[in-house]
């Protein structure tokens, strides 16, 4: 059923938003998606014993307050430039699992020599940035020479190399860069001096939105002319297609899969900088952990495509950070998990349904047109 | 220990009968702006560490805590916040906040990860009161820190290993040398020593400096305890949080004693090795919590460091199993030597 014609793609390609929708039915998918969504939850609410409506209205109450706005933000920065990382692979058909791993080793490295403040300033900020990236990149580039040359699965080096990044960086915390603060053992903070300022982007909130997330926006931008613009961006493309063919026409696959993933675990390593030079200025078991799986979850929900990705970093944003308000209204907090979840379901199952529509509405088409001097062929149409 | 809760639930019931009667004058070390009020009017905001209400454990000892303030302090109503795994600061610090601004007062925090948080919030709610539970060092008008003394505890621990023993060692397991885990040895050391000044212990730490991995190495620590059984111990103490599993492996294949930690582990570990279980150094997080609730209905509350000591009833040994039933009057002799403070226990 999957693949049957090359321009439409398999069920991989067409989840990976590979293959592109035109017209009224790029507008179909998501609103589809976005009313299945709302129906299930409500399901599961009712189901709770709770009012959908009153649920639905807090979050909107919630939603639409400044300080949320700003918080939404915030916590959407880290999401996106999380959901990049994994996006930068997947349109090349490699799974980095490997993001959560990378960007927590590279943020404890660089909360480490942050707080050590070798350099004073605004040189220290952009050093723990460049340290971050070079962490990230040097981590990821471990499963991508793995997958080369000795040709272990990324997906499997590189959820193995989560737990070597967690084991690793909680020894260099305990043993070599940690001090204790009450009972909360983390680095040595970054000096004032060095932090990111925020911006005071939302009128009326207190809370100011991260500085970093001028470089979330850079990021994005980067990512789209990089894949659409340039020949690099190609050759990833192509290869994710078909590897053969991308071999056919000369590409290293072996070249780009280390390229992929080095720069998959660059931009990795950035994760963790809003949070790092932005809030808490220190790593330490407070530190959020999990984003990288967040963003695999986000990167499918936006379809890899920049836009996507940051309405859905958005969402996830914003469902999140309403867990504490629903809370307050006797629903669980694990009814924004079921929400997220039901997001990304809904989001896959859509775009589907919409592109099996458009296939069988295109061979349609063309049985018509072929029906004309002659007899319609009536299996096709069946399907 | 029996007795404890019930005396005072009864001093506190009837507290609150009094206060409600009478409008006695707020009044000592930075209490309450406002005269006492009914617990009628108290809606209380409970934010939990990961885990949350169910864990089986430190959030469960809170909620148990709340759970019989519900039942004693007529018409108190609770709310109670859980955290997500692997979230940042800022949403400790919204959950506190948001709770402050719905009007819940008093606001518990249970853990220390809720610093930061009511760092920021407890300042810009001047009129609330806040607690934190294990945390000295964050501090405010309206914060107070609910603190164990654990080597007092500890101390027990110590006598009743040596009035166990056969009159050959005894042995302490920490999961590794943080000064947390220092004060319940020395405790231990010196409750060891109190009974008897020549005391033999044996100290062993299952990870060096503040490395938490000690607390998960019940093979490492079955390993440790069973060469300090071999070689004399009879009694061995462990703290040494999931590790502590291995000692009581260990106990069971030698013959001898364990004793448990922060928990009644005589009811909580492995069906197994329950029996093995001497008594348990019990951490009562619930009667912190009660107490607290219960100051804030007499407006008695004050800020800053309460430490829950054996007078208090926040630290205590248990009798599940009944091994203890023999030594039982000199260790509440000893108790009560310490609650008048004829007894003096250094935290180290």
């Amino acid at each position: 059923m999957s693949g049957r014609t090359s321009e439409y793609g398999g069920f991989l390609d067409r989840m990976l938003g590979r293959v592109r929708l035109g017209g009224w039915l790029a507008v179909a998918a998501p609103v589809i998606a976005v009313v299945f969504a709302v129906l299930i939850t409500s399901v599961v609410l009712l189901a709770a014993g709770k009012d959908p409506v009153e649920a639905f209205t807090t979050l909107a109450d919630y939603g639409t307050q400044p300080r949320s706005m700003a918080l939404i933000l915030n916590t959407g920065v880290m999401y996106y430039i999380s959901a990049l990382a994994v996006a930068v692979g997947f349109r090349m058909n490699l799974f980095n699992i490997g993001v959560d791993g990378q960007y927590r080793l590279a943020a404890v490295v660089a909360a480490g020599l942050g707080g050590a403040a070798v350099v004073p300033g605004v040189l220290n900020l952009v050093l723990v940035v460049v340290v971050a990236v070079l962490v990230g990149a040097l981590w990821s580039a471990i499963a991508g020479l793995l997958r080369v040359y000795r040709g272990v699965s990324e997906v499997i080096s590189t959820i193995m190399l989560n737990a070597i990044a967690t084991g690793f960086g909680s020894w260099l915390v305990t043993e070599h860069l940690g001090v204790l603060t009450g009972n909360d053992l983390g680095t040595r903070p970054i000096p004032d001096d060095a932090h990111m300022p925020g911006i005071p982007l939302i009128a009326g909130s207190p809370v100011l939105v991260n500085g970093f997330i001028v470089v979330a926006v850079l990021l994005g931008i980067a990512y789209w002319v990089v894949l659409n613009r340039t020949r690099f961006g190609f050759e990833l493309r192509a290869t994710g297609k078909s590897e053969s063919a991308a071999v056919a026409s000369g590409v290293s696959v072996k070249k780009m899969i280390i390229v992929t993933m080095v720069m998959s675990g660059a931009v990795a390593g950035l994760i963790g900088m809003p949070e790092l030079l932005g809030a808490s200025y220190k790593y330490s078991n407070n530190f959020p952990a999990g984003l990288g799986f967040t963003g695999i979850a986000i990167a499918l929900l936006g379809r890899n495509s920049p836009v996507g990705m940051a309405v859905g970093a958005l969402l996830w944003s914003f469902l999140d950070n309403s867990s504490n308000q629903l809370q307050l209204l006797d629903i669980s907090k694990e009814i924004v998990q079921i929400m997220q979840g039901v997001v990304v379901l809904s989001v896959i199952v859509a775009y589907e349904l919409v592109h099996r529509y458009r296939l069988v509405a295109e061979q349609r088409r063309v049985s018509r047109e072929l029906a004309a001097p002659q007899q319609a062929p009536k299996a096709e149409a069946a399907a | 220990m029996a007795g404890g809760p019930i005396l005072r639930v009864f001093r506190v019931v009837m507290a609150g009968a009094v206060t409600a009667a009478v409008t006695t004058v707020a009044g000592c070390g930075g209490g309450l702006h406002a005269a006492p009020r009914s617990s009628r009017s108290l809606r209380v905001g409970l934010v939990y560490d990961i885990g949350g209400r169910g864990d089986k454990s430190y959030n469960d000892a809170a909620a148990a805590g709340i759970d019989e303030a519900k039942r004693n302090l007529t018409g108190m109503r609770a709310r109670e916040v859980g955290a997500a795994p692997g979230e940042p600061a800022a949403r400790k610090v919204e959950r506190v906040r948001a709770l402050a601004a719905a009007g819940y007062n008093p606001i518990i925090a249970v853990g220390y990860s809720y610093a930061p948080a009511l760092a920021q919030v407890a300042p810009r709610f001047p009129a609330m009161r806040f607690a934190i539970v294990d945390e000295p060092t964050v501090s405010g008008p309206n914060i107070t820190n609910l603190l164990f003394a654990e080597e007092q505890g500890s101390f027990l621990m110590g006598a009743a290993a040596e009035m166990k023993s056969h009159g050959r060692e005894i042995g302490f397991i920490g999961g590794n040398q943080s000064p947390l885990v220092k004060k319940f040895e020395v405790g231990y050391v010196q409750g060891a020593k109190h009974v008897n000044p020549r005391a033999r212990i044996e100290i062993a730490d299952l990870a060096g400096g503040r490395d938490l991995s000690g607390f998960c190495r019940p093979d490492m620590a079955r390993k440790v305890a069973r060469r300090m059984y071999r070689s004399g111990a009879d009694v061995i103490y462990q703290v040494a949080g999931a590790s502590g599993a291995g000692v009581f492996r260990a106990a069971r294949r030698n013959g001898a004693w364990a004793i448990g930690v922060d928990y009644d582990q005589a009811k909580s570990a492995d069906p197994g090795v329950r029996d093995v279980i001497l008594t348990s150094m019990v951490k009562r997080i619930d009667i912190a919590i009660y107490d607290y609730l219960a100051d804030i209905v007499d407006g008695t509350v004050t800020s800053g460091r309460i430490v829950y000591d054996l007078k208090l009833g926040g630290v205590d040994y248990s009798l599940t199993g009944g091994h203890i039933a023999d030594i039982q009057p000199r260790l509440e002799q000893l108790k009560q030597e310490i609650v008048y403070g004829r007894v003096k226990v250094s935290p180290g």
